[in-house]
């Protein structure tokens, strides 16, 4: 593999891990908001019974 | 909303697809750079997204100012966060290319290189200007007025390329037209086309979150 074969390669998977890197953040925030629902609704739940 | 984001990754997944096989196998080599010139279909793209970004951002900022929607400040703050996103990879694949071709990984004497750091640097500090103020409407009107000072320095950055007195970064496109060939200009637009609906697609994911997660806080502060 040639130098520049070398880093064009880089710079394309550059923009794939970058691509990467975020959709793993925002999994990671949409597991963080399902575990709020979660509890939201163990909350709901929770006032049910005692009402 | 439900049916336009599927879409839209579906689009996005296939026009990378499409980008990825125009830029290696339809592309005809550059005479003068050789491989290294299909950095360009990733790197100018990534940049105009950017710009786009910004522009965006101050549209919505904008929009808030006028109306003082809520929702316009959230989406003027996404759309500037996808920006410094888009900035920031503009800046690693050129710095890519400029190893290649030039030999070293940043000039100081490029203007348009300068500029594009120092724009990016601006829209960095938004977020830190943004989240030293509590949320509430200073913090919304602060915000605005920034990303709507920052969109000044858009033009700036795209001219410094064709007023850099060096001519080193390569000017493709001229007065006259693109310098390019049929196929390498339908390439750039096919690439083009992919980096702005990936921009629209991580936009309306990124917005949803934000919003499902201000509904959670107002439902929690509601059950408590």
């Amino acid at each position: 593999m040639t130098q520049s074969e070398k880093y064009t390669a880089a710079a394309y998977l550059v923009v794939f891990l970058g691509v990467l890197v975020y959709v793993v953040i925002i999994g990671s925030k949409l597991q963080r908001l399902q575990r709020q629902v979660e509890q939201l609704v163990e909350l709901v739940k929770d006032k049910r019974t005692d009402g | 909303m439900h049916l336009k984001l599927p879409a839209l990754a579906a689009a996005c997944t296939g026009l990378f697809g499409l980008a990825v096989v125009f830029a290696f196998f339809y592309a005809p080599a550059d005479a003068d750079q050789g491989l290294s010139q299909r950095i360009f279909y990733f790197h100018v793209p990534l940049a105009l997204t950017s710009y786009a970004c910004f522009g965006w951002g101050a549209w919505k900022a904008l929009k808030y100012l006028r109306g003082r929607d809520e929702r316009a400040d959230l989406e003027s703050y996404v759309a500037i966060h996808q920006g410094v996103i888009f900035g920031a990879l503009t800046l690693l694949t050129g710095s890519i290319w400029a190893r290649i071709s030039w030999g070293v990984w940043w000039s100081w004497g490029e203007d348009e290189l300068v500029l594009f750091l120092v724009l990016f640097l601006f829209y960095c500090a938004y977020f830190m200007l943004r989240f030293s103020v509590d949320p509430g409407p200073a913090r919304a009107n602060m915000s605005a007025v920034y990303a709507l000072f920052g969109v000044v320095l858009i033009p700036v950055s795209f001219l410094a390329i064709r007023l850099s007195k060096q001519f080193i970064h390569p000017v493709v496109f001229k007065l006259q037209g693109p310098q390019m060939t049929g196929a390498q200009f339908f390439t750039f637009c096919v690439c083009l086309a992919a980096m702005l609906t990936l921009f629209a697609t991580m936009y309306a994911i990124e917005l949803a979150g934000k919003r499902l997660d201000c509904s959670l806080r107002e439902l929690k502060e509601l059950l408590s």
